[in-house]
C-alpha cells in the first residue's frame, strides 16, 4: 500500500474507515479513500467489491455503519443527494433515470431547483452542452436517443450545477469505443478545470490511460492506492482478482454444415419503446462461435427473443435450426430441436429467483431433457442435473440444492451456461454470457464455450463486451438499430473497425456486401 | 431503539409452520380482549368459542360439515393464488354449481330415476362451476378485464339468478309459498356417513380432493407451471408456459372445485335448493387459502379451523350472548395477521439500538 501522491495538498473529499455492514455482510470494510482536486480518481473492483456502495455513500444515498465523510477537511454527514449536490457532488449513475416520453430538458429541469424557469434551464443546457462539446438537442423526446446521447443528459445535467466533484458509474461500459474516447476528452478538460472525477470501472486499460490515482477494492476492502500508469494491466488485475486469471486455450476448430441460419428476419417491437429488427441475415456452423457486438439497445433483446422463439409468430423459413423451418415454434419445440439458450437477465428471466436449484434445472429442461415423466415430474432426474453442473462448471454453493438467488452472481451464471451446455445442444444462444460476473467465473463460462464449440455446436454469443468476442469469436457482426452489419472474421478486425459499425458508421454501404458475406 | 425488516437470504422453513401459528395465538388473544370488552369472561368466551365445540360428537361431525366446503373451494383457489391469478368470485361459482346440479333434482324430482342421479348432479355442479368462472378467464385473457373485479361481481349475478329460479320456476309448489325448492329424492342427496351426526360423503371428497391437489403440486409439470409464472413471470413464458393458458385452466380448475361444493352442499346437509346456501363460504375460503399457507395439507387444517369459528361462534350466541357477527370479526382479524406475520417468512425483525440506526436508515 503505498500513496503516490504528495501529502502537502488538501484532499476536497476523503473518506475514513468507513464501514457498511449489511446483516451479517460487511460491504465496505474499513475503506480509506482521498479525492483531490483536479485529478481522476479510479475506483477499481470486481463486481461485488464494494465500489457502488463506498460512492452511494459519498453522494448521501447511504448511510455508513461507521466511520466519516470530511469536505475540505471538514466532517460531514450527508442526509440525502440533495446535501451532497450542495457541497458540489455530482454523481452519473450506470442505470439512467430518464423519463422516456419527455423531452431531454425536461428531464434535466426536473433534477434542477424549481426556482429557475425552464426557458432559463434550456439556456443553460444549451451552452453548458456546447461549451463541453456534448451535442444535445433540448427538444427531443429521450426515447428516441442512443444510450450514449442519453448519459450526456445525465452529465450534463451534473456540470449544470457546477460540481467541484463528479463520480461516474461505469459510464463506458454503454458506449462505443469511439463514444467512451470523446467521454474522455471532456473528462480530462472537467479535471484541468480543477474538478475532481472518481471514476468507477472494471476496465483496466481505460484506467491506466485516463486516471491519475487508482483505488483497488476487493471483497469490501481497500486493496491498494496506486498511480495506474506505472503498472500493468496483469498487476492491477492480480489486485483486483487476488489471483491469477486463467487464459481461455483456444483450440483450432473444423466448421461443419450450418446449424442455425436466420433469412431476411424482419420483426415489429412488442411495445413502443423496442426495436424493430430489420431484415437481419446470417448462419452458424457447426463447431463456430459468432459473436453479435453492439451498444446495448439496438436490437440484441428482440433479436434474442426471436431465436429462443419467446416471440414466434414469424413466417417460419426465416428461422432454420439443423435444417428443419423453426420461424413458427416456440421455445420447447425449439428446444427439442436441439437448441438451448441462456438470456442475458439471471434471475428473473433464466432463473426464479425464490425457487431452487432443482427446479431452475427443470424450467429449462422440462421439454427435452428427461426430466418429466407422464406429466410427473422427476426430482431425481432434475438433481443430477444440478450436481452435474455444480461439479463440471465449479458452482459454489452452500447446499445441495438451494435456492437461485442464494447464489453469486457468477456462481448462478455457471449454473445457467452449465444447465444449458449439459444438454448437450446442437446450437447454443448466449446473452451476454459474463455480464457483471468475476474474471474467474468468466473465464470458466468463456472456456465452456469454446469446448462447447470444440464439440461441434454452433454457438452465438450477443455480447457488449469486445474483448470478450474477440478471446472467443470466430467472426463477429455488429447490431446497430435493429440491423445486423456483415459478419467479420475476429482475426482480421480492429477494434476502431466495430467501434465506427457500433457508431452507426459504414452500416449502409455495405448493405450488399453483407448479402453476400452470408452466403459464403 | 427501532425495529426494521431485513431481507432473509433464504425463505425459512421454521417460518413457514410458525407464521399461521403465531396468527392464530394472536387471533386468539385479541379475540380474548373482544371478549372483555363487550364485558364477558375472555376465559368463558375462549372456552365456548374454541374448546367446547370440540368436546362434544356432533359440534365435531359440524365442524367436518363447514370444512367440506370451505376445504374444497380453498384448494381450487389456492390454484390460482399460486400462480398470481386472482379468483375472488368462488362464491359466485358454489352457488351455480349449486344450481346446475340442483337442475337435475328438481327435473327428476318425484319421477322413479335411478341411482345415476346424484352422480349426474355431482358433474354438472363440476361442469357449473368450471363455465361460471371460465367467464372472468376469458374475459381477462381476450380484453385484459382485471379478473378481480369481473369475478367478484359475477357473485352478485350469480346470487340473484339463483333467488329468480328458487321464487319463480324451481319453487316447490307444495312449499307454502317460501323461496325454496322441493326436497331432493334419496337418490338425489349425498348419503349420510355417521347416524345421528350430518356428516356425509362430500367429507371424503374433500378429502380425496387434498391428496390430488398435493401431487399435481408437489409432484407434476403443471404445479411447476402454477408455481413459476406466479413466482416469476418472465421465467414461465422463458420456459415456455402461456400464462394465458394457466388463467383459463386455474379458473375452470377452482369454478369446478367450488361448483362441486356447491352441489354437495345443497344434495348433502341442506336437502334442497334455497337462497342462503353459502354463509359465505367462497369468501372465508379465501382466509382458509392463504392461512392455509396455499398448500393442500394446510388448507385441511385451515379449513377446519374456520369450520370451529363458525360453530364456536354459534355457541357463543346462545351460550354467552354475543352476537354472531362476531365469528365475521374473528375471521377477518385472522387474515390480517395471517397476512402481517407472512413477512416474517421472507424478512427477519431486528431491533436496533440508536447507534445502529443511523446504519439502516437508507439500507
Amino acid at each position: 500500500m503505498h500513496d503516490v501522491r504528495s501529502a502537502s495538498r488538501e484532499p476536497l473529499l476523503q473518506a475514513v474507515g468507513i464501514v457498511k455492514r449489511y446483516g451479517d455482510f460487511l460491504a465496505n470494510d474499513d475503506i480509506d479513500l482521498d479525492v483531490f482536486p483536479g485529478e481522476i480518481h479510479a475506483l477499481l473492483g470486481e463486481n461485488g467489491a464494494g465500489k457502488s456502495t463506498l460512492v452511494k455513500i459519498m453522494y448521501g444515498l447511504i448511510q455508513p455503519s461507521a466511520g466519516e465523510l470530511r469536505w475540505l477537511g471538514r466532517t460531514v454527514v450527508l442526509d440525502g443527494p440533495s446535501e451532497a449536490r450542495s457541497l458540489g457532488i455530482g454523481m452519473v449513475f450506470q442505470h439512467f433515470s430518464l423519463f422516456e416520453n419527455l423531452t431531454v430538458a425536461e428531464n434535466v429541469a426536473l433534477g434542477l431547483s424549481a426556482a429557475e424557469s425552464f426557458t432559463s434551464i434550456s439556456k443553460r443546457l444549451q451552452e453548458t452542452a456546447e461549451a463541453y462539446g456534448l451535442p444535445l438537442e433540448p427538444r427531443r423526446e429521450v426515447w428516441r436517443l442512443s444510450v450514449g446521447e442519453r448519459q450526456r443528459i445525465e452529465i450534463v445535467r451534473a456540470l449544470m450545477q457546477n460540481p467541484k466533484l463528479l463520480i461516474l458509474d461505469e459510464p463506458t461500459a454503454v458506449l462505443t469505443p469511439q463514444e467512451a474516447d470523446q467521454l474522455f476528452v471532456v473528462l480530462n478538460r472537467l479535471k484541468e478545470e480543477g474538478r475532481a472525477i472518481l471514476y468507477i470501472s472494471h476496465k483496466l486499460e481505460e484506467v491506466k490511460r485516463l486516471c491519475d490515482t487508482a483505488t483497488i477494492l476487493r471483497g469490501g476492502k481497500k486493496i491498494a492506492t496506486c498511480d495506474p500508469r506505472r503498472e500493468t494491466a496483469a498487476s492491477l488485475a492480480r489486485m483486483m482478482v487476488g489471483g491469477q486469471v486463467g487464459e481461455v486455450r483456444v483450440s483450432s476448430r473444423a466448421f461443419s454444415q450450418p446449424r442455425i441460419v436466420v433469412r431476411n428476419l424482419s420483426l415489429s417491437p412488442a411495445d413502443d419503446h423496442g426495436t424493430r429488427l430489420d431484415d437481419i441475415s446470417f448462419e452458424v456452423r457447426g463447431g463456430e462461435i459468432f459473436g453479435i457486438a453492439g451498444v446495448a439497445g439496438n436490437g440484441q433483446d428482440e433479436l434474442f427473443a426471436a431465436l429462443s422463439g419467446e416471440r414466434a409468430s414469424l413466417t417460419s423459413p426465416t428461422i432454420v435450426i439443423d435444417g428443419k423451418p423453426a420461424g413458427r415454434l416456440g421455445v420447447n419445440a425449439r428446444r427439442r430441436m436441439g437448441a438451448a439458450f441462456v438470456a442475458e437477465e439471471r434471475l428473473g428471466h433464466c432463473t426464479a429467483p425464490r425457487m431452487k436449484l432443482s427446479e431452475n434445472a427443470l424450467l429449462t429442461g422440462h421439454a427435452a431433457s428427461g426430466m418429466v415423466s407422464r406429466g410427473f415430474v422427476v426430482k431425481r432426474a432434475m438433481l443430477a442435473i444440478v450436481d452435474r453442473a455444480t461439479e463440471s462448471f465449479d458452482v459454489r454453493k452452500a447446499r445441495r440444492d438451494p435456492e437461485a438467488m442464494s447464489l453469486s452472481g457468477g456462481n448462478l451464471q455457471k449454473f445457467v451456461v452449465g444447465r444449458e451446455i449439459l444438454r448437450d445442444p446442437g446450437v447454443l444462444v448466449v446473452a451476454q454470457p459474463t455480464w457483471g460476473v468475476d474474471a474467474g467465473a468468466a473465464a470458466t463460462i468463456r472456456q465452456a464455450l469454446v469446448d462447447l464449440a470444440a464439440h461441434g455446436t454452433a454457438v452465438l454469443v450477443i455480447s457488449q463486451d469486445l474483448d470478450e468476442l474477440f478471446e472467443i469469436a470466430d467472426r463477429i457482426a455488429v447490431m446497430f438499430r435493429g440491423r445486423l452489419s456483415a459478419p467479420l472474421g475476429a482475426a482480421g478486425v480492429t477494434r476502431e473497425k466495430l467501434g465506427l459499425l457500433m457508431g452507426g458508421a459504414g452500416a449502409e454501404p455495405e448493405k450488399p456486401e453483407a448479402s453476400r458475406a452470408v452466403g459464403a | 431503539m427501532q425495529l426494521v425488516l431485513e431481507r432473509r437470504a433464504e425463505r425459512s422453513n421454521f417460518a413457514t409452520i410458525a407464521s399461521p401459528l403465531a396468527a392464530i395465538a394472536l387471533t386468539l388473544v385479541t379475540t380474548a380482549v373482544l371478549f372483555a370488552i363487550l364485558g364477558k369472561n375472555p376465559f368463558v368466551g375462549l372456552e365456548v368459542y374454541f374448546l367446547d365445540p370440540l368436546t362434544d360428537p356432533y359440534s365435531l361431525g359440524e365442524i367436518l360439515v363447514k370444512a367440506t366446503p370451505l376445504v374444497m373451494i380453498a384448494v381450487g383457489l389456492s390454484f390460482c393464488y399460486i400462480a398470481n391469478i386472482w379468483n375472488i368470485g368462488a362464491e359466485g361459482q358454489f352457488l351455480i354449481g349449486a344450481v346446475a346440479g340442483s337442475w337435475l333434482a328438481v327435473r327428476t324430482n318425484g319421477t322413479d330415476a335411478g341411482p345415476w342421479v346424484l352422480p349426474a348432479m355431482l358433474v354438472l355442479g363440476t361442469l357449473g362451476g368450471a363455465l361460471y368462472g371460465l367467464i372472468p378467464a376469458i374475459c381477462k385473457v381476450r380484453f385484459g378485464a382485471s379478473e378481480i373485479l369481473t369475478s367478484l361481481m359475477l357473485v352478485y349475478v350469480a346470487n340473484f339468478g339463483m333467488d329468480y329460479l328458487v321464487r319463480g320456476p324451481w319453487r316447490d309448489p307444495h312449499g307454502l309459498n317460501f323461496p325454496t325448492t322441493a326436497d331432493f329424492d334419496p337418490v338425489a342427496t349425498v348419503p349420510v356417513l355417521i347416524d345421528g351426526t350430518r356428516v356425509h360423503a362430500g367429507v371424503l371428497i374433500a378429502l380425496l380432493v387434498v391428496i390430488l391437489a398435493s401431487v399435481v403440486l408437489g409432484r407434476t409439470l403443471m404445479g411447476f407451471e402454477m408455481r413459476l409464472v406466479g413466482a416469476a413471470p418472465k421465467a414461465a413464458r422463458f420456459s415456455g408456459f402461456s400464462t394465458d393458458r394457466l388463467v383459463l385452466v386455474t379458473f375452470a380448475v377452482s369454478g369446478a372445485l367450488a361448483g362441486l361444493a356447491g352441489i354437495i352442499e345443497v344434495a348433502g346437509p341442506v336437502g334442497h335448493l334455497q337462497p342462503d346456501i353459502s354463509p359465505g363460504y367462497g369468501f372465508t375460503a379465501i382466509i382458509v387459502a392463504f392461512l392455509g399457507r396455499l398448500n393442500p395439507i394446510g388448507i385441511l387444517i385451515a379449513g377446519l379451523f374456520l369450520a370451529l369459528t363458525f360453530i364456536g361462534g354459534e355457541n357463543a350466541e346462545i351460550m354467552i350472548k354475543v352476537p354472531l357477527d362476531l365469528t365475521k370479526v374473528i375471521q377477518g382479524i385472522l387474515l390480517f395477521y395471517v397476512l402481517a406475520c407472512d413477512s416474517m417468512i421472507v424478512y427477519r425483525a431486528r431491533l436496533l439500538h440508536t447507534a445502529q440506526k443511523a446504519a439502516h436508515a437508507d439500507a
